[in-house]
């Protein structure tokens, strides 16, 4: 995987500067930006879907279950996913560490 | 070998275009490069050349069209002068470090204002930092076989950067003159297909253009750089075996008549054949000067220039254009600056001539001789001469 | 926390689907070709959009992105947000690439030197790249008649990237930092520009109009633009909770609004037939969308009669189009 930025030397890079990586952006946890995370309350869940679907930082999974959950280590916390529940099902709460 | 032909040089290129069988071309019109892209588009209408022709809405397109054919493997070429050189500008700068071997021909202009149509070296020299490798021809067979020989530099995997050939524009570009061209199945065993490091195609996604922050810039600059200067070696490896094959070996700075001289002039482009010529004649008088003529001058050869000019005494720079707020035009400035390491310090003087196109003759050449022999006796001279110029 | 979820009753859309009246991943691409770790705002809009034309685009694609919010926040060397392969040259010319692309990518399957396989090329652009800046690569593209191309325009309604600046593409009345509100000013003074009517005027098989809070609309167009050969353009519009100065949990509901009021409606131009899925006659109120946005907080009611006005009148517009 891709080294911090900081640590490449200029005979390190790739010719062209070619990420070849696909997707490696993953390395990147977007989960510590938020100050809010989404708790799901699944006796109200009725898996529609629609938290996964709006969801802008594909952070919202299905479990083997069948119910949805936020992967905390990329939910920025943006509160679409309850705002757009239709069973309000989703509510956004202070992260817990 | 093949007979001499007779032809106009633009289509001389066109020729080279195609028997190097590039994929795409994506041009816009402008004098005096129109004769190479509309020769190519005919080319392509006849079938002649299977490629696919892109007529864009502006040489900024052209270019950026230039990076996307590049990027997904297609062997890729385009022209262009002036003003057009000056749209692509900011695309220049971009398909250098991200190492995409396009060939371009500059058929060098001025640039406005005034508008003028005319010859020039305004055009490329404003955009002489852009990263790309930068030749300049002489004449037509030379510009054949440099465009050939530019695919071969630019898609060697040494090197992957872009080329510009430079030809002056009308001087060289619309004049017939003979040329000896090369055999199909020659170009085809020197010149493989384009066989690149990275494409786009989503059977291996890569992300091609991404942006760096100020942690990483640096690091990307010194990568371009090396690899823009350690292309020279390919690049005379690359013409010793052109010209095994065709006779005609070119190097990144070449000498004529130097052996006794004390003083040489130094060109750039088609201005050697009006020198050449000079100092022949000078010669036939008594006075014994050179020529040397600078073929690379990106990555400028920097070792070779100051082997050869630590030689002589004086050294006449004759530029076709003018840095405007330095001290002269940008190759005596080059030069100058090189030869402030050299352990032998020649007088450097500066000749500014042929600014859009004004004819400078014989007469004139042997003038920036004697005004520089005038000066030294006077134990002073100006940064620069302007050569021709009405006071 | 704002409660309005109309998820279930929006009646502009009459698919099933945007209604989620059915599950709805099992009616899409589970493929994420857009991968998290991308770097844009807290509810993004643009970003939900790019996720989304992605899973109708599928694999076989090749991507010209244009300088902007989407370039900055998926491509940061040495990362990539893009799981499918993607360029980024300049501003101007996500067009112009694209269509170096499709040109590139043609000649190669011609001549077998790629595998014998369709792929579609994509140029990418905000509203600045597209309706301004990128305006004449743009034009360009579209008059070659490119096959296998389309472009899409994620339209977040001003420069975001650069810190709010005014586009073209934005409303009338919003304001910028470089079109702010003052004493003498409302904002924005000028009409949004019709872009996809722009793109239509170049007679190209397909023009669509779409938004990120309608998903299924928006790849049910996106696949219609795959199927009409190229070259095709849509324009999405794509909230942006930064710029227009809304909490990020609102994204979906302005942008459902901008459909509903009729500030942005959704229609499709195929073969230069205008049509409309939902004809909209019981139109919320403008104010409805300006409410809450803080962008539009200094409008007064005649300056939002004025715009409902204008709205209306565009609207039947668009209708008399659709009935052509």
């Amino acid at each position: 995987m891709a080294k911090p930025m900081e640590e490449y030397t200029w005979r390190d890079l790739t010719v062209g500067n070619v990420v070849d990586e696909p997707g490696n952006s993953i390395s990147y946890k977007t989960g510590d930006w938020k100050s809010q995370q989404p708790v799901f309350d699944e006796s109200k869940c009725i898996r529609c879907a629609v938290c996964w679907n709006f969801c802008p930082d594909m952070a919202i999974y299905q479990k083997k279950d069948g119910y949805f959950s936020a992967d905390l280590e990329y939910c920025k916390g943006c509160g679409i996913c309850a705002q757009q529940c239709p069973s309000g099902c989703i509510s956004m709460q202070e992260e817990v560490s | 070998m093949s007979n001499r032909i007779g032809m106009e040089v633009s289509l001389m290129v066109s020729e080279a275009v195609k028997q190097a069988k590039v994929d795409v071309i994506a041009a816009y019109p402008i004098t005096p490069q129109t004769h190479i892209v509309e020769h190519l588009s005919e080319l392509v209408a006849d079938g002649e050349l299977d490629a696919e022709y892109i007529c864009v809405e502006s040489e900024h397109s052209a270019m950026s069209a230039c990076c996307g054919s590049s990027a997904v493997g297609a062997r890729t070429y385009t022209a262009t002068a002036s003003q057009g050189l000056q749209l692509m500008s900011e695309v220049l700068y971009a398909a250098a470090p991200m190492r995409l071997p396009i060939v371009l021909t500059v058929a060098n202009r001025t640039l406005s204002a005034p508008l003028t149509i005319w010859n020039d070296h305004s055009d490329i020299m404003a955009n002489r930092d852009c990263g790309w490798i930068m030749v300049f021809v002489e004449d037509g067979q030379e510009d054949y076989d440099q465009t050939i020989c530019a695919f071969r530099i630019a898609e060697d995997r040494r090197v992957l950067l872009p080329v510009i050939v430079n030809m002056d524009g009308f001087i060289l570009s619309h004049v017939i003159e003979p040329y000896v061209p090369v055999g199909q199945e020659e170009v085809d065993g020197f010149l493989p297909p384009y066989d690149p490091l990275y494409t786009m195609h989503p059977d291996n996604p890569v992300t091609m253009g991404a942006f760096a922050m100020p942690e990483l810039f640096t690091e990307t600059k010194k990568a371009h750089e090396v690899a823009l200067h350690e292309s020279y070696n390919v690049i005379c490896e690359i013409w010793e075996e052109w010209g095994k094959l065709t006779g005609r070996t070119y190097t990144p700075v070449e000498e004529y008549r130097t052996d006794d001289a004390d003083t040489v002039f130094v060109t750039m482009g088609s201005f050697s054949g009006v020198v050449m010529e000079t100092v022949d004649e000078m010669r036939e008088n008594g006075i014994n000067v050179g020529l040397v003529k600078i073929r690379l001058f990106r990555p400028f050869p920097v070792d070779d220039v100051i082997s050869t000019l630590r030689k002589f005494k004086n050294v006449l720079v004759i530029d076709r254009t003018l840095s405007l707020g330095s001290i002269g035009g940008p190759l005596a400035v080059e030069i100058k600056s090189v030869m402030y390491n050299a352990d032998a310090k020649p007088n450097i003087f500066d000749f500014i001539a042929g600014l859009s196109g004004r004819d400078v003759p014989p007469d004139q050449i042997a003038g920036i001789y004697h005004t520089a022999m005038d000066a030294l006796k006077m134990g002073r001279w100006e940064n620069y001469y302007m050569v021709g110029l009405r006071e | 926390m704002d409660t309005y979820t109309d998820t279930r009753v929006d009646t502009h859309t009459d698919t099933r689907t945007d209604t989620y009246s059915v599950f709805a991943p099992n009616l899409m691409n589970q493929v994420e070709n857009f991968a998290q770790g991308h770097r844009a705002c807290q509810g993004c809009a643009e970003a939900l959009a790019v996720r989304h034309v992605l899973k109708a685009l599928g694999d076989d694609i090749v991507i010209g992105n244009a300088t902007g919010c989407m370039e900055i926040v998926s491509s940061p060397l040495p990362l990539t947000a893009w799981r499918v392969p993607w360029i980024h040259v300049a501003f101007e010319n996500a067009a112009a690439v694209a269509s170096g692309m499709a040109a590139g990518l043609k000649v190669l399957r011609r001549k077998g030197r790629i595998p014998d396989k369709r792929v579609i090329s994509i140029g990418m652009a905000g509203d600045g790249g597209t309706s301004d800046i990128g305006l004449q690569a743009l034009s360009g593209a579209l008059e070659r008649q490119h096959e296998d191309f389309i472009y899409v325009c994620f339209d977040n309604e001003a420069y975001m990237n650069t810190g709010i600046q005014r586009s073209s593409s934005t409303p009338f009345g919003a304001t910028t930092t470089t079109s702010p509100s003052g004493k003498k000013s409302q904002g924005q003074s000028t009409w949004k520009k019709d872009m996809p009517k722009i793109a239509a005027a170049h007679n190209i098989p397909y023009v669509a109009t779409a938004c990120s809070s309608y998903p299924f609309d928006l790849q049910e167009k996106i696949r219609k633009a795959v199927d009409s050969g190229g070259p095709a353009y849509i324009h999405c519009l794509s909230v942006c909770p930064t710029g227009w100065r809304i909490p990020s949990h609102l994204s979906i509901k302005y942008g459902k609004l901008a459909v509903q009021t009729g500030i942005f409606p959704l229609y499709e131009v195929e073969d230069g037939v205008y049509r409309m899925k939902k004809k909209n006659a019981k139109r919320r109120p403008v104010t409805e969308y300006f409410k809450g946005q803080g962008r539009f907080r200094h409008l007064t009611e005649d300056d939002i009669q004025s715009i409902q006005e204008r709205v209306d009148a565009e609207y039947e517009k668009l209708l008399k189009l659709t009935e052509m």
